[in-house]
């Protein structure tokens, strides 16, 4: 059972997000610097984005402070109960602006068709009644509609600039993690491609066909199952793997992992690269992060979860960790563990078993 | 089993909760002798620290014995009586290996939470947040204790509970405190906050060799507590001028290190306290740093700020130039209690060091609720509260 969340608890959370706004810049450096190939600045779409993101903010700010008399120039009665509903869009507007700011990529300004499309719908919803003026709702709505437009049309040049400048199609995703175990133990345990379910959450198996290909089955967003065979087009023993998808399969990727000996007996340092189609675009990976399946974090999870797994021999689990969703932290029922088994999938169950898994 | 969980701002309730088990290979399960309400505890009853869920189990300082062991556990047996340090640490990874217990790389399996907040995740620790593991913490009849072999101390059945109780935090955390200090001889250290971890800090000072020990604290009871057991000189800052006050304990250079045992809820007399309990209630800030603010400006130049008090998040009005024009060097952390817990241990065995003097009042479990209130609003000259989960409270 999920508890009510106390309001005055909700609350701290919001200084927070001041913190991670602090963050952006940072995180704009590292992925320039991931980025080295990266086209120069000039007509592939940033220089819209940035007017976006600055048009975003403006318009956030008029919502937030005067949301009245925006209601006013929309067409709404003045003092429509929508004033609230109005000073949230204007949050959402700042927030995408910041993003898009922080950087002018595909993912913040595809964000904005998200948003242009919830405007439209509230615009349409309130065309009906009878209080609202009909005339200035219009030109509103067409307003909306221009600029959703103008979000695509950026979103689609922004996502061609950056298959120009990566090679390929689609979305990339850089994560390191520092494990205390030799470059040899860490690349023969990924190298053993069944062990990959014990620490990828996703990754339901993985059956090897012969020395090249291997048939791999995960767990997409919304249930769903995608299957695809990967052929290994690199093997550099105790320094890198890299593997891409055959055609036919549900997901188009291809990435490396690299290994490389820490400094001063840290044990590897292990740099994942990947980069894939994603089942539906740029629009299912906005929907997909909101389920908390962005991949990026994913692998982030996974990552430490296999480090977890190398230094300690299994899975570290806390009460909270045990079981998804938010719960207290305190013992779990054998029937709350039962419902949690039951739903999970097999892969998450190998998760569970390589607890019981001796250290590797 | 019964427990002592957080079910809202400013309430606790104990409940009936189902018991732990082994989840991981090197768990064990404790029996709870003895537990204690930590100060910083209280900053999860005001609601200061984010990721609490309603019914989560409190309590971070408990010891007791092990009922139940996993397959991966090769030290402890059962039977073992135990004192469990509150960071928990896997003894594998980099952190560990260099003694950083606290800052363990395994056992916070929400890290992210913590990485987005701070940059990169701590340890998880006991009963303190889900940004912090989501671990169930020991005010409870039974707690499970992951990585046993690494963190729990064994200790001799003829010390008592209350002489051996505070190792798993508040001991190692003011000596740690004094010892990032660096004490030479003739240093002179200020402590500001006279409770449980400030007393112990000022004990551990004079131990690390201090010449004179200053405590700071508005409880007059407090300040009493550090005269009579340590005979230290004391500043009620209520009713002195801190800075002057020190200035003229130190011939005008000011402490030789400052220990800031007080965090992020410090109190002042306004307008400056009122200012930042202002901004910190509308959460333009979320800690109010007053006494950290002051133990900067009056350290010596070249001297040490020790920041044991617990902080969450951002501060504001941080005296910067003061620290960098005056080569000040601060030092904090979460207690890296594994480390310690030999050494103490020793001391207390030799009887050089007796860490009860600290408790004020003992109760039952089952009196959390009214423990925690007369902890928060320092009724009846509380300093630290045990709770006995075996409903007898100590006499």
């Amino acid at each position: 059972m999920i508890a009510a969340p106390d309001v005055r608890n909700l609350l701290n959370v919001w200084p927070w997000i001041g913190i991670m706004i602090n963050t952006i810049p940072n995180e704009t450096k590292r992925s320039e610097m991931y980025d080295v190939d990266r086209i120069e600045e000039g007509g592939d779409g940033r220089g819209l984005a940035r007017a976006l993101g600055y048009f975003s903010i403006g318009l956030g700010a008029a919502e937030v402070a005067a949301p009245r008399a925006m209601a006013n120039l929309i067409g709404l009665h003045r003092r429509t109960p929508q004033a609230g509903l109005l000073r949230a869009f204007g949050l959402r507007e700042i927030g995408s602006g910041l993003s898009i700011l922080a950087r002018p990529s595909a993912a913040p300004v595809g964000s904005r068709v998200v948003g242009d499309v919830l405007d439209a719908a509230v615009l349409l919803a309130v065309l009906g009644r009878k209080q609202t003026r009909k005339k200035r709702a219009l030109v509103a709505l067409a307003a909306v509609l221009g600029v959703a437009a103008l979000d695509v049309y950026c979103t689609q040049r922004l996502r061609k600039t950056r298959s120009v400048a990566n090679g390929q199609q689609g979305v990339q995703v850089k994560k390191a993690i520092t494990i205390s175990r030799p470059p040899e133990e860490v690349y023969g345990f990924w190298r053993d491609f069944k062990n990959l379910p014990r620490f990828m959450s996703h990754l339901l198996s993985v059956e090897i066909l012969d020395d090249k290909r291997s048939h791999w089955t995960a767990r997409a967003p919304a249930g769903q199952q995608v299957e695809w065979t990967a052929e290994l087009s690199e093997d550099v023993p105790n320094q890198q793997i890299a593997w891409r998808s055959l055609p036919g399969g549900d997901i188009e990727h291809g990435g490396s992992v690299s290994f490389r000996p820490a400094p001063g007996n840290r044990g590897t340092e292990i740099l994942v690269d990947l980069s894939y189609a994603p089942p539906v675009g740029s629009l299912g990976r906005i929907i997909a992060s909101l389920f908390g399946e962005e991949p990026a974090q994913q692998i982030d999870a996974d990552l430490r979860v296999l480090k977890q797994v190398l230094e300690t021999g299994e899975v570290v689990q806390s009460d909270a960790s045990i079981r998804h969703g938010l719960h207290p932290a305190r013992p779990s029922r054998d029937s709350e563990l039962l419902a949690e088994q039951s739903g999970r999938s097999a892969g998450s169950l190998d998760r569970l078993e390589a607890e019981k898994v001796g250290k590797c | 089993m019964r427990a002592n969980c957080w079910m809202g701002v400013k309430r606790v309730e104990v409940v009936d909760v189902p018991e732990p088990r082994i989840l991981n290979s090197q768990d064990v399960i404790i029996r709870v002798t003895s537990t204690a309400i930590c100060g910083s505890d209280l900053h999860l009853y005001n609601g200061y620290v984010p990721t609490m869920e309603k019914g989560d189990i409190l309590g971070h300082e408990f010891m007791g014995e092990v009922v139940e062991r996993g397959p991966g556990v090769r030290k402890l047996k059962v039977g073992d009586r135990v004192v469990v340090p509150f960071p928990i640490a896997c003894g594998a990874c980099n952190s560990c290996k260099q003694q950083l217990y606290s800052l363990c790389e395994n056992t916070n399996p929400n890290a992210w939470i913590a990485e987005k907040l701070w940059g990169h995740s701590p340890a998880g620790l006991f009963g303190y947040s889900h940004m912090l593991g989501g671990y169930a913490g020991g005010q409870a009849e039974f707690v499970r204790v992951p990585f046993a072999d690494i963190g729990p101390i064994k200790v001799p059945d003829d010390l008592s509970d209350e002489k051996v109780l505070f190792l798993s935090d508040i001991l190692p955390t003011g000596w740690m405190g004094a010892e990032m200090c660096n004490i030479k001889p003739g240093d002179i250290i200020a402590v500001w906050g006279a409770g449980p971890v400030g007393l112990l800090a000022m004990k551990s000072a004079l131990l690390l060799g201090a010449e004179r020990v200053i405590a700071i604290d508005r409880f007059p009871y407090r300040l009493r507590k550090a005269r009579e057991h340590m005979g230290l000189e004391c500043i009620n800052y209520a009713e002195t001028d801190v800075r002057e006050a020190l200035e003229a304990m130190t011939g005008g250079r000011g402490p030789d290190a400052c220990i800031d045992a007080v965090g992020m809820e410090a109190h002042f007399p306004a307008p400056l306290g009122l200012y930042d309990k202002a901004k910190q209630a509308v959460r333009l800030e979320t800690d109010r740093p007053i006494a950290l603010r002051q133990a900067i400006m009056a350290c010596r130049n070249g001297g040490t700020v020790s920041v044991i008090g617990v902080y969450g998040g951002l501060i504001d009005k941080f005296p910067m130039g003061s620290v960098m024009n005056r080569s000040l060097t601060i030092r904090s952390g979460q207690t890296h209690v594994h480390r310690y817990l030999k050494p103490l241990l020793d001391r207390i065995r030799k009887g050089e060091l007796d860490p009860s003097f600290v408790i004020s009042h003992r109760m039952r479990l089952d009196q959390a609720a009214e423990a925690f209130d007369m902890f928060l609003n320092k009724q009846d000259d509380c300093v630290k509260v045990v709770l006995s989960p075996n409903g007898r409270a100590a006499a």
